[in-house]
């Protein structure tokens, strides 16, 4: 079978740091795929790799078949790749308008274009209606991105990543440093993911990872330890042994 | 619902782009000022050339974030080949000979692109400083073509589109320039508001992100370098055909220093900052010269620091508040003139 995104033998050294072991990881098209670790467990490098800010030091990279491991982060982005940042990756001098107007400008085939005023495609301007509206940030639109509170750049971050309109999605830790009341909006709009893309969860949280995800990998020292259903690896007793912190 | 969003949206986005009734008064007042101080066409031609260089830098730097102490290498070559064009008598036509300098200053933008998009601020503020030396030191080693330190000698330009010759009051060459000017600017003002332009705010702002949404950051900062290049060219032709000069000090590094502080006064990032920014300095510059022929250097090194230290803004705040307190007075309290530094008006 064709999986959406596939790792085969993934290694990468940093020096004689070894953050990336031997990991091949097989992801089913519409899975709710969850990557969890320890602090440390090198799942923000795997990220890296997969939309190409690192390159690997071997091993490659397969979307839905095909071979991306040398393509340039905005070309894997086009055939259908895309993430939220851990850390939110915004415009802090844009608005909302304008960063989602931007990506899909890009994907729309839009996005070079410079005689035509921004504003003026109605099919883009749906999509930018659409998208905001979906993430309730319809209100805030000509807010300048700095200035919006936290939990909101939080959606936005999320709302660029599926203007992108990916077939895969890698979520970087989605409601990290979101405070408790804003909480439930950004676990809401993860829940209401389209089911035909296939979304790659990292989190530290469990609750949602065990909510939402039907498959859960677990990363230890850039090795892959134990993959399963969750329950599986909720049972499994070297996951155990790792997260209450023996030694396996 | 959906389709009163859309429409909204679609206000919003073209918003950004609509002309503010400032901007009409903007190029009403500089035509104005031509109009009514035609002993001071030279001056005014001066800063109007000023004016196109600073818009190109301001291409780059206010809106790709691209630091450049190297521009006058594009300046540079427009001059000179806009000058030997002449000089040899291969295009006579200035207008052409204009857009074949500023293509000449595209070709070099183009080539040297691609060591300028490596790396961050301060490789970049070296790497378009040496092109600018080596450019300078090639024009010297081959005098023979460039008239080394004498300069280019026995330029002639010949009437525009043959008809409007350039006469010793510098009234052709000044409306000539302004028209130059104003078509670039409008050119310029296209494609900041396209979504090519906001692309490269974006690039400015978080190239990360930039990227992780399918915009090709290194694509996009070799086309605006490559375009800023066919400006500052054209900035440069403009300066030999209205002076009939070229010679050395066209790539000299003080012009392209100079060009960043017109942006440091100006402001940069919204079109407007380079063309207030060349009016101010050239005439703080002539009123130092006035005062103080020996040292007004100090005073204008003066005035940087205290517009860097109180922050343009302020200053705009201050400036703009007489203007503003007479427009409430006769036009309510909505009109109120603003300049923003990093959105555009």
């Amino acid at each position: 079978m064709t999986y959406a995104l596939e790792t085969r033998g993934l290694d990468k050294h940093f020096g004689g740091l070894h953050v990336t072991r031997d990991l091949s990881l097989q992801i089913r098209p519409g899975a709710r795929h969850a990557l969890i670790g320890p602090n440390g467990a090198g799942k923000t490098t795997v990220i890296n790799q997969l939309t190409g800010v690192l390159e690997p030091s071997s091993g490659r990279i397969l979307l839905e078949g095909q071979d991306i491991t040398d393509l340039p982060v905005h070309k894997r982005v086009l055939r259908g790749l895309s993430r939220t940042f851990q850390i939110n990756q915004l415009y802090a001098d844009l608005t909302p308008l304008e960063t989602i107007g931007l990506a899909v400008s890009e994907r729309l085939g839009g996005g070079g274009n410079w005689w035509r005023r921004m504003g003026t495609r109605d099919d883009i301007n749906a999509e930018i209606a659409e998208t905001l509206e979906r993430f309730r940030l319809l209100d805030v639109m000509n807010d300048r991105t700095s200035t919006l509170p936290y939990g909101k750049q939080r959606l936005l971050e999320i709302a660029v990543a599926i203007a992108a309109k990916p077939r895969v999605l890698l979520l970087d830790e989605p409601a990290a440093g979101v405070p408790e009341g804003e909480r439930k909006d950004i676990l809401a709009a993860v829940a209401a993911l389209p089911r035909d893309v296939t979304v790659l969860l990292i989190e530290h949280d469990m609750d949602l990872v065990f909510s939402f995800a039907d498959r859960i990998s677990v990363l230890v020292s850039g090795a892959l330890l134990v993959e399963g259903a969750p329950d599986e690896v909720a049972r499994d007793p070297q996951v155990k042994a790792v997260y209450l912190g023996e030694a396996a | 619902m959906t389709t009163n969003a859309q429409t909204e949206v679609g206000f919003h986005a073209r918003q950004h782009g609509r002309w503010h009734w400032s901007e009409f008064a903007f190029w009403i007042v500089v035509l104005a000022v031509g109009l009514a101080f035609p002993s001071r066409y030279l001056i005014m031609t001066e800063i109007l050339r000023l004016a196109l260089f600073a818009l190109s830098l301001d291409l780059i730097l206010g809106y790709a974030g691209i630091v450049s102490l190297g521009h006058a290498a594009f300046f540079g070559v427009g001059a000179y080949c806009a000058g030997l064009l002449s000089v040899h008598g291969i295009i006579n036509e200035p207008v052409l000979a204009l857009i074949v300098a500023g293509l000449a200053a595209t070709v070099l933008g183009f080539a040297t692109s691609f060591l300028v998009i490596r790396g961050v601020d301060l490789t970049r503020l070296m790497v378009t400083l040496g092109i600018a030396l080596l450019m300078e030191a090639l024009a010297e080693r081959f005098s023979n073509i460039t008239g080394g330190t004498d300069g280019l000698q026995g330029i002639d330009i010949q009437p525009i589109f043959g008809v409007f010759a350039f006469d010793m009051f510098g009234k052709t060459g000044f409306f000539y320039s302004l028209a130059v000017l104003f078509v670039l600017f409008l050119l310029a003002r296209v494609i900041v508001h396209s979504p090519f332009g906001l692309s490269l705010r974006a690039i400015k702002n978080n190239p990360l992100r930039a990227a992780a949404v399918g915009i090709p950051v290194n694509k996009r900062l070799i086309a605006i370098y490559t375009v800023a290049a066919f400006y500052a060219g054209v900035a440069g032709a403009l300066f030999t055909q209205t002076t009939a000069l070229a010679s050395l000090d066209v790539f000299s590094f003080e012009r392209s220093a100079d060009l960043v502080l017109l942006l440091v006064i100006g402001g940069s990032g919204y079109l407007y900052g380079g063309l207030i920014g060349a009016a101010v300095f050239r005439m703080l510059q002539e009123l130092f010269q006035w005062i103080t022929p020996q040292y007004w250097m100090f005073w204008i090194g003066l005035v940087l620091v205290v517009i860097v230290l109180v922050g343009r803004h302020r200053i705009h705040a201050y400036a703009l508040w007489l203007p503003n307190l007479i427009l409430r007075q006769i036009a309510g309290r909505k009109a109120a003139v603003a300049l923003t530094d990093n959105e555009a008006p």
